[in-house]
């Protein structure tokens, strides 16, 4: 939960009158809300927490935590499919899949080893 | 040191370590706080690398795993209902209320959706305006101000079909009550460093203070963990008790202004009961009346909720630092995260869950590791 992935901003826009970003982190990109770090850039390295950029972060050290995370599969685990890890935890004799899968998540990108 | 290797950087881990074994001279007990810390701790048998006298005790700091249960049970209510969408972070799915959780209500025909951030629950509730949007917002300091971004948005944009399930706590009071307990052991407390990104550090000088306790802001990589042991155990054998920054590249001193003004602007301070743990005062957010309309438990009634615990679950005890994981005679028989009994072997912060996947001792009641892939649950 208190789980916060460094990531680069691609680019910059506005969305409901909320400042945000694409977001990479380490192949998988997400939109981010930049409202909590107004002054973030293009290019610039913040830690993000659940959609959002809370604080900026030097690029070695957001590389060095990205390639660690990356390695212990934690990406995997932040962006992959929820419900597929959950049905995976529950047994073999979870519900899954389920008839209707609800779309929400953005496909995800596979995170490459 | 087995593990050693396993280090992004072995020989500075084998410097801090080494460091560590020079200072020590008498036994102490810390405290990391974060469950991301736990996992992180057992999962690099860092506390097997620390010298024997130096004993790491796993704290509360996992938000799914304090949620109340009967916060759980006006969840499962709540998205059993056929006008609501009810949104989650991934790990609280399988979190068990009294005998069911959210992927259970799933298979039985509820709309649960699981989603990264809680703007997408937002979304969702723009793009369904017929149905009731719920948002399960639990987390500590670092997952509050995101929340209260999206209650901020959804006022401001006029979405009345969005409410939020709010169980917020914070780390200090917490900190607080682990000290106040007369069986606590506590001696050093290395301190969450992405609560720290929002909060600052300006809480901790008079917990440090008035306890006498080291509190280092301590990272969640590897060797971010041996740092603030580092630095905790030189404190403690120096007989000082302040705060230090051990995790300078993520946290400043004030914390993140706008994420602290926004806190106040929506949620306001309340008592909050940790499941396993108790009431603690002041430990808690909840909407503040300028937000009021937003809350889903006034929106739902929800009403004949009866919370049962299992009787064998020890994760109170767990939570507060006071029993390991292995030391509760359910782990890994009758509890697993297949089969949990409670939070604290669900979540990917959960303690007992990390000894499950992680812990390799030589103790009969831990199971080998399992032999298929590790059944992590998604960190949010």
């Amino acid at each position: 939960m208190c789980l916060a992935v460094p990531g680069r901003v691609l680019d910059i826009g506005e969305k409901d009158g909320t400042r945000m970003a694409t977001v990479d982190f380490g192949g998988v990109q997400k939109e981010v809300c930049l409202e909590y770090l107004p002054d973030l850039q293009v290019g610039e390295y913040a830690i993000v927490h659940v959609g959002f950029a809370l604080q900026r972060l030097d690029e070695e050290s957001a590389r060095q935590t990205l390639e660690l995370f990356e390695q212990l599969g934690m990406l995997q685990e932040e962006f992959g499919d929820p419900w597929e890890q959950a049905a995976a935890q529950a047994g073999a004799d979870s519900p899954w899949p389920f008839a209707d899968e609800p779309a929400v998540a953005a496909p995800q990108e596979e995170v490459q080893p | 040191m087995k593990y050693i290797d396993e280090f992004q950087d072995p020989a500075l881990a084998r410097r801090l370590l080494d460091d560590i074994h020079a200072t020590v001279t008498r036994p102490w007990a810390l405290m990391e706080v974060c469950g991301g810390q736990t996992h992180t701790i057992i999962r690099h048998g860092i506390d097997q690398l620390l010298p024997d006298q130096v004993e790491l005790i796993h704290g509360p700091g996992c938000p799914v795993c304090v949620t109340p249960l009967e916060v759980i049970d006006k969840a499962l209510e709540i998205a059993s209902r056929p006008d609501v969408i009810f949104c989650s972070f991934g790990d609280m799915l399988r979190v068990p209320g009294t005998g069911r959780d959210l992927f259970q209500v799933r298979s039985e025909g509820g709309d649960v959706r699981v989603v990264y951030s809680p703007l997408d629950a937002l979304r969702i509730a723009q793009e369904n305006p017929q149905r009731q949007v719920v948002f399960f917002g639990i987390g500590f300091e670092t997952t509050a101000p995101p929340n209260a971004m999206t209650v901020y948005q959804a006022k401001k944009l006029g979405i009345r079909n969005f409410s939020l399930l709010v169980s917020h706590v914070r780390v200090p009071p917490a900190i607080e009550a682990i000290m106040q307990s007369p069986s606590c052991r506590v001696q050093g407390f290395l301190a969450a460093g992405h609560v720290c990104s929002v909060m600052g550090m300006g809480e901790y000088p008079e917990l440090a203070a008035r306890h006498r306790v080291p509190i280092v802001v301590t990272g969640f990589e590897p060797l971010d963990i041996l740092e603030g042991v580092r630095r905790a155990v030189r404190q403690l054998e120096r007989g000082e008790h302040t705060v230090d920054n051990a995790y300078a590249r993520a946290v400043r001193p004030e914390g993140n202004p706008a994420a602290l003004a926004m806190l106040e602007d929506v949620f306001e301070v309340t008592d909050r009961a940790w499941r396993g743990i108790g009431v603690i005062p002041d430990s808690g957010w909840r909407l503040s009346p300028r937000y009021r309309d937003f809350d889903a438990e006034h929106r739902f009634s929800v009403t004949g909720i009866n919370t049962v615990e299992p009787a064998e679950c020890r994760s109170g005890e767990v939570l507060q630092g006071l029993l390991k994981p292995h030391e509760c005679e359910a782990f890994g028989t009758l509890c697993t995260p297949r089969s949990p009994l409670g939070a604290t072997m669900v979540s990917s912060e959960g303690a007992c869950a990390a000894y499950y996947l992680y812990r390799r001792l030589d103790l009969g009641t831990v199971p080998a590791a399992p032999t298929t892939a590790p059944e992590a649950s998604p960190v949010v």
